[in-house]
């Protein structure tokens, strides 16, 4: 129980729904704000009592968790390490991945509990052979599934998810109101919850270190310098000061960030589009693909508001990088095998790090964090980096 | 079934204080009001004065009644640190109640404080000898020293006299946190104070040495929560924290609650002859400790051997760690079970830390968070404590399971 609405109404539902239920608010930091500022929704003292009146109001008992190392090391240190490395990771997913359906369900488990019951907005749905499923939410514009993506078919069985059928956010804040709780109003939480001003670029700059470096652009000319590689995203415009302009006068956009060589790519906005992205750590949300091995049809969607695109996507093995010039960025181990997923249509604002979260129809399927990307649009001189060749892998 | 073994927390209000708390709040008048109401006010608070007074061996002008234990406490420390400037070395074992310690601390950063923290040893004792050298080794810059006379985790005494009387030598100010001592061993403080010492007597803007001032609260021993004590010997000079109307020595302004003086006096006065009353606490208790060991062999016992009447410990206190296990995850599961125990303390948002008394008597994070602390009091039974020993052996079984995982990464 965050001590924001979502979750006070959804442990009211399993207490209704016959279950015996245990409130239990996480602390994630030992030195966690007094009071709730702007859009906070969790981790502060003030949220931790929102979370314990409504458990007072539910009428079940109500427990602080400390998880605050485990979600330093978990999950902030990752966020910063991710960076430092280039990356654009999603620290609300490494949380579900490694805290709440993690860390916090085993211990759950180990205490004698069944099940973990959060405030997200998804559904699970058992197919005929008993298998559970997750699925969007009924309210598409608060679907949760994309962050929860992350769980497995393990996680699924202990996971419950009220909230799933209800129609929109609105009738949550109503039913809240209506069981008298004082957070039926509380505005919900945005951004990321350990960057309390939401100010998340100042934040990483005082824990990433930078030094200059070059920019580059896709033929591998030098056109400026920055100030520190980390500082820049995939997509990001403003800010590059670079003094001469392109040669067809369009504005350029940052479209790699090379952490290795402290280098950032720049390009026109329509070598951002990107026509493939794989990457080797993928998980299956319940049961897997029959055949992964197969080219298969589904929806990929790159981040928790995008829309999703329909794609094809297949398991294959990662061939020997052909000489030893694999210049790091890509490279992936011989004999690992990666999903590579290829959208129809180019997807735009995709960097490594993010996670692709494929669907079939309303169904999540699994997930994949992006190590790699490559452009729909071919680098105008000789190819610096040749697309790697899909190799299906042998049926499992 | 609920079973209630966290007495050192707080302890059931005396059917006769809650009596006389709802009997005297139906009276009117302010005890600084000149008229015959006022005066039949001041009348109840005196008499209240006096029985607390002598629940501890004080004369009833040294007793300023405060909002409880932690104001007496702050009053103490910031009080006498102010009144002893420029001296600024305040002595304080570790291991102390965060009322001391971070009132320390807090003058330490905001005034100029230099603690000088005294080690504990294995059983969370302070060595006299300890005390002796860093008074020895400049005691003109020390304001004060601060000790516990018990430790309210793990229930240790200290040896409050022979460490007060050190310091008189030195002329330096003591002040005894008594709260969780109170009603469960013997205070008297003419005697600790040294009522009548003659020679130390304090010097130009300095206050007397020896003990000066002991703090109490109420509500542990069966009177209200919201009121305590500070006694303040006659000797001592004292910055006030609280200013205002005067009331009590000019000490701690603010119109005197009467009602909850009177409830603490009821309880105060039920106290009665302290070792006598303890005989059966200390009964139960070796039962209780006894029992653990004998149910859970792994656990280890914290703090003084409970070795009879002359032991250094609590009669009421039981403390254990229980390797492998958190502390949290014990408590829960006791919980679950209608039985209610502590970890220890617990910080504002209800997360609980790992014992800062372990740590300070040596032991590792991994034990300080393995901590489980049992507190009888008056109205235990031993049926509870069977049944606390019924529940242990499930619970110490799940909580090994769930172990120390969410502490470490596992993967």
């Amino acid at each position: 129980m965050s001590g924001g609405v979502d979750s006070a109404v959804a442990a009211a539902r399993a207490v209704e729904a016959g279950h015996e239920v245990v409130g239990v608010h996480l602390a994630l930091s030992r030195m966690p704000g007094t009071l709730r500022t702007g859009s906070r929704g969790c981790c502060t003292i003030e949220d931790s009592m929102d979370a314990q009146r409504a458990a007072n109001i539910i009428g079940i008992p109500y427990y602080v968790w400390d998880f605050s190392e485990r979600f330093k090391l978990d999950v902030v240190d990752d966020f910063i390490a991710e960076y430092a490395a280039g990356r654009t990771p999603n620290p609300c997913m490494r949380c579900n991945e490694r805290i709440k359906f993690a860390a916090l369900l085993d211990k759950a488990i180990d205490l004698g509990f069944d099940a973990v019951c959060t405030g997200h907005y998804a559904s699970i749905q058992t197919d005929a052979a008993g298998n559970r499923e997750l699925h969007r939410a009924s309210a598409w514009a608060k679907d949760q599934s994309y962050v929860l993506g992350v769980l497995t078919a393990e996680q699924l069985e202990h996971s419950m998810f009220p909230l799933g059928e209800t129609p929109s956010k609105a009738e949550v804040r109503a039913e809240a109101a209506e069981r008298g709780f004082s957070v039926a109003t509380k505005p919900d939480s945005y951004d990321i919850c350990f960057i309390p001003d939401g100010d998340t670029r100042g934040w990483l700059a005082e824990r990433v270190p930078a030094s200059a470096g070059d920019i580059l652009d896709r033929e591998g000319n030098t056109l400026g310098r920055h100030e520190g590689a980390a500082a820049f995203t995939v997509g990001q415009r403003k800010g590059l000061q670079i003094g001469t302009p392109a040669a067809d006068g369009k504005p350029r956009f940052v479209l790699e960030v090379r952490p290795i060589t402290n280098t950032v790519v720049v390009g026109p906005k329509e070598a951002l589009a990107i026509g493939l992205i794989a990457g080797s750590k993928f998980t299956w949300t319940g049961l897997a693909p029959e055949h992964p091995g197969i080219a298969f049809d589904c929806d990929v969607q790159i981040r928790a508001h995008a829309d999703p695109v329909p794609a094809v996507a297949q398991v294959v093995s990662v061939p020997v990088p052909a000489g030893a010039d694999s210049a790091g960025a890509g490279a992936t181990d011989a004999g690992a095998i990666e999903l590579v997923i290829t959208p129809r249509e180019p997807l735009t604002g995709v960097a490594p790090g993010q996670t692709a979260v494929l669907y079939v129809g309303t169904r999540v399927l699994g997930q994949c964090t992006i190590d790699r990307t490559v452009s729909a649009v071919p680098v105008p001189s000789a190819a610096v980096e040749p697309a790697p060749v899909a190799v299906p892998a042998a049926r499992a | 079934m609920s079973i209630y073994l966290d007495h050192a927390a707080t302890t059931p209000m005396l059917p006769a204080a809650i009596e006389a708390y709802v009997d005297a709040m139906s009276v009117v008048g302010n005890p600084a009001s000149i008229h015959s109401q006022g005066q039949n006010a001041k009348r109840m608070l005196e008499e209240a004065r006096e029985t607390v007074a002598r629940s501890v061996g004080c004369d009833p002008i040294e007793v300023v009644f405060t909002g409880g234990g932690t104001e007496a406490i702050n009053l103490a420390l910031k009080g006498l640190f102010w009144a002893r400037a420029p001296r600024r070395r305040i002595l304080v074992p570790g291991g102390e109640h965060h009322a001391t310690m971070d009132t320390v601390e807090w003058l330490e950063n905001h005034d100029g404080a230099e603690p000088g923290w005294l080690p504990l040893d294995r059983a969370g004792r302070v060595d006299p000898a300890r005390v002796a050298d860093a008074l020895g080794t400049g005691a003109e810059d020390v304001a004060l020293l601060s000790l516990l006379a018990a430790n309210n985790e793990v229930g240790t005494l200290q040896p409050v006299a022979e460490i007060g009387e050190i310091a008189a030598v030195h002329g330096i100010p003591v002040h005894i946190d008594a709260v969780s001592a109170y009603g469960q061993v013997p205070i008297d403080f003419r005697a600790l104070s040294g009522a009548g010492r003659t020679g130390a007597s304090g010097g130009a803007g300095g206050s007397a040495g020896g003990i000066v001032a002991l703090s109490l609260s109420a509500h542990k021993i069966g009177g209200p929560v919201g009121i305590g004590a500070l006694v303040l010997s006659r000797r001592a000079s004292i910055v006030p924290l609280i200013h205002g109307g005067g009331q009590q020595r000019q000490v701690r302004s603010g119109t005197q609650d009467v009602a909850a003086a009177v409830a603490f006096a009821a309880a105060a006065s039920a106290l009665g002859d302290v070792p006598a009353r303890n005989v059966h606490l200390r009964a139960l208790r070796d039962r209780l400790i006894a029992g653990v060991l004998a149910v859970v062999p792994t656990a280890v016992l914290n703090g003084a051997a409970p070795d009879g009447p002359d032991e250094q410990r609590l009669p009421g206190n039981a403390h254990f760690t229980f390797p492998g296990c958190e502390g949290e995850s014990l408590l829960f599961l006791l919980d679950a079970a209608g039985i209610s125990v502590s970890t220890g303390s617990a910080c504002q948002a209800g997360i609980p830390e790992p014992s800062h008394v372990l740590r300070a008597m040596g032991r590792s994070e991994a034990e300080a968070r393995s901590a489980l602390r049992i507190t009888l009091g008056r109205d235990s039974t031993g049926a509870d404590v069977d049944a606390f020993l019924a529940a242990l052996p499930a619970a110490h079984a799940q909580a090994s399971r769930a172990g120390m995982n969410d502490r470490v990464p596992t993967r």
